[in-house]
């Protein structure tokens, strides 16, 4: 994305990275999809209360500031591969709301067809090369994309999102490893959020923090507040430059927090009602990031409202086109296994 | 409650079999994903970390290939692990260690080892989570000397078979199809075991055999039920096991009814299906066969996430009924 005018940035220098690296414009952009991220969410969430959706869905309220400050700094065509909890990725990479609830809905114009769903909803023409229903599935994948990058010369970034849990799978390594010895521009984008479904990082993991595993790969190994769009994003920033001077990739632990179970079926059984209120009271992501812009004076109140009501038109439209939306023949059923030939 | 009529769920039944066979024997243990407090995906182990303990219901990371990769170990060394995969589909991760090692290992040092190794694999499509947590790959293992594969299609047998799994010095997969999870039926009481090997009659008959897997023998009784008023008078034979496989209680059955067809949820092509078919073909009781044998199994294609796709890749009652009828009217 374009910068900020020079008069523009001095009035900004004592600001933080985004609000000197973006214009009041873009972060407003930004706020605006934080909440399109998160009424999505909702809304999908209330969908399947109704019985409107089938299957599962994994929520990302609360980790919208990780998925935004990551998507950031990337440009249309840079890439991402995604995970389960991959609402959130597949928004802030440019994903229209109506074509992902027509992919919940399983309808002919979602993203994949109705052939996905939830757990692989996908925007390739945006970059999203897909989440995954396996752990750490996408990570090896995110690799191999960086490794087109180069052979072909396209100047192309790639991010893998994966969680905490993955860090333990031995994709997660042998990516890492091979990113490395390669010098791949390939970004490894760790959304720590304490838990993979409910095994705590203390009880799974050999290091405190997951950006300790850089080490291991020699590559540089950053932690951020993941709750706090600037640092995400500047991080981010740092590690596309990085790898398009062709460095080589880095890895990104941005610490957060998910509001919800960690799928629909989900009793909380091992955190405390206390640590998620906390979380959702203290840290929400959207929250600070709309007061900080409302204090630094790139947004007021009524600003704020219309992005609020803009967000709720979208996500209603979303839902009634997936509505409406045909769903799948029959005899469809064995398209796409094979490349079909004409 | 009457102990006699006394009735579980598929997964009471599992979780009560892990649990007297931690009573009688300290050696045995469960690893797995979100197995403790959780109690499992599925909540299949339920609340027995809370009887056990940590040290006996372990959470492990997420590193199936490495977990199933220990619980190998811990069985050649003299425990008696349970492994849960939380999904069969993540069995891919695991398969370098169940088929390269503990299907290999009391063979390749010439049985000076063995691997009494129990792996839970939670399997089959019809709960909308889409292609890569609904697959059915027991042919995969049943592919594979020096493992047991079974399928237990009722509570009872889920919880015989799975004690039967646990008391055998060899490697037991046991493939669990989710929706069977919450189906209730009679479970005696205290330790039983239902024998590794032996298929079931389930329903006798004399027109037709269906040789059916899983959830697909209640499917099959389904349509047997439905074809009685037509007079089609169907045997269906529930496999339980597909690695040894009994061949006997088939071609009898096929020796009785002259017709054959096989039911099962996985993809159709290089199937169970098929070996059973060749069984049949190969054996005494391909001199009896009246019609084709025939097999429906699943279709051609990774299990679609729209709900209306996802139950037309697999067999349902209709499509049974169907092809049995066609089968004893000559239809083909
Ligand atoms: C290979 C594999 N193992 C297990 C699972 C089941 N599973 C899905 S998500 C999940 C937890 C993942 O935790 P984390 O990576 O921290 O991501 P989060 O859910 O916290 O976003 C598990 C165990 C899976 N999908 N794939
Ligand atoms: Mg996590």
């Amino acid at each position: 994305m374009a910068g900020a005018s020079k008069a523009a940035l001095d009035s900004r220098a004592n600001l933080p990275f985004v609000y000197r690296q973006y214009s009041p414009e873009q972060l407003r952009q930004v706020l605006h999809k934080m909440y399109l991220i998160r009424r999505f969410e909702e809304g999908a969430e209330e969908c399947y209360m109704r019985g409107l959706i089938h299957g599962t869905m994994h929520l990302s309220i609360g980790q919208e500031a990780s998925a935004m400050g990551i998507c950031m700094p990337l440009a249309e065509d840079d890439q991402i591969t995604s995970t389960h909890r991959g609402h959130g990725h597949c928004i802030a990479k440019g994903a229209e709301v109506s074509r992902m609830f027509a992919e919940f809905f399983g309808k002919t114009t979602g993203y994949c067809k109705g052939r996905g769903g939830s757990m692989h909803i996908a925007d390739v023409a945006k970059g999203n090369l897909g989440a995954n229903g396996i752990v750490a599935g996408g990570i090896p994948i995110a690799v191999g994309a960086a490794l087109s990058s180069k052979m072909m010369k396209t100047g192309k970034v790639v991010v893998s999102f994966f969680g905490d849990g993955a860090n333990n799978e031995g994709a997660f390594h042998e990516a890492l490893n091979m990113a490395a010895i390669w010098k791949l521009p390939v970004i490894f984008v760790c959304e720590n959020n304490g838990y993979g479904m409910s095994t705590s990082t203390a009880r799974s993991t050999a290091v405190k923090n997951i950006a300790e595993r850089a080490a291991a790969y020699s590559m540089p190994g950053v932690i951020v507040n993941g709750n706090i769009f600037s640092e995400v994003a500047e991080a981010s920033f740092k590690a596309v430059e990085r790898a398009r001077a062709g460095e080589g990739p880095t890895l990104i632990e941005s610490k957060t927090y998910r509001h919800r179970g960690h799928s629909k079926s989900d009793r909380n059984r091992y955190r405390t009602k206390e640590e998620i209120e906390d979380w959702m009271a203290n840290r929400d992501p959207i929250t600070l990031f709309e007061t900080e812009l409302r204090d630094f004076g790139f947004i007021d109140d009524q600003g704020i409202q219309a992005i609020r009501d803009a967000v709720a038109k979208e996500i209603a439209d979303g839902i009634e086109f997936a509505k409406e939306s045909p769903a799948p023949e029959i005899a469809t059923l064995e398209n796409y296994v094979y490349t079909e030939q004409a | 409650m009457d102990a006699a009529v006394r009735e579980l769920s598929y997964a009471q039944a599992i979780q009560e079999a892990m649990a007297i066979a931690m009573d009688m024997d300290e050696r045995v243990f469960l690893m797995g994903e979100d197995i403790g407090v959780y109690g499992g995906a599925f909540q299949v182990t339920g609340d027995l970390v809370e009887r056990y303990g940590t040290d006996r219901v372990i959470d492990t990371p997420i590193s199936e290939l490495g977990g199933a990769g220990v619980a190998v170990g811990a069985a050649v060394t003299g425990m008696r692990p349970i492994f849960e995969f939380q999904f069969s589909d993540f069995a891919t991760l695991g398969m370098e260690q169940i088929v390269n090692q503990a299907a290999k290992m009391r063979f390749m040092l010439g049985g000076e080892v063995s691997v009494p190794v129990v792996m839970r694999f939670p399997a089959g499509s019809g709960t909308g989570a889409a292609a890569q947590h609904s697959q059915s790959l027991e042919a995969w293992l049943g592919h594979v000397p020096g493992l047991k594969v079974i399928q237990p299609a009722t509570p009872h047998d889920a919880k015989g078979m799975l004690l039967a799994a646990i008391a055998d010095p060899d490697p037991v997969m046991i493939f669990e199809h989710k929706l069977l999870y919450k189906m209730k039926g009679h479970v005696p009481e205290g330790h039983y075991t239902v024998p590794i090997g032996k298929a079931e009659i389930r329903r006798e008959g004399r027109d037709l055999t269906i040789v059916a897997t899983s959830i697909m023998v209640q499917k099959a009784l389904d349509a047997a039920a439905a074809l009685e008023g037509e007079g089609i008078d169907i045997e269906v034979v529930d496999l339980r096991t597909i690695r040894p496989i009994d061949r006997q209680t088939v071609i009898d059955s096929v020796k009785k009814t002259s017709r054959l067809l096989c039911v099962y949820e996985a993809v159709k092509t290089l199937g169970i299906g098929a070996e059973v078919s060749a069984l049949v073909a190969e054996s005494e009781a391909f001199d009896y066969l009246d019609a084709p044998i025939v097999r429906l199994g699943g279709a051609e294609t990774p299990i679609p996430y729209n709900p209306d796709l996802e139950k037309a890749t697999v067999p349902q009652v209709p499509d049974i009924i169907a092809a049995a009828r066609d089968l004893v009217k000559g239809v083909r």
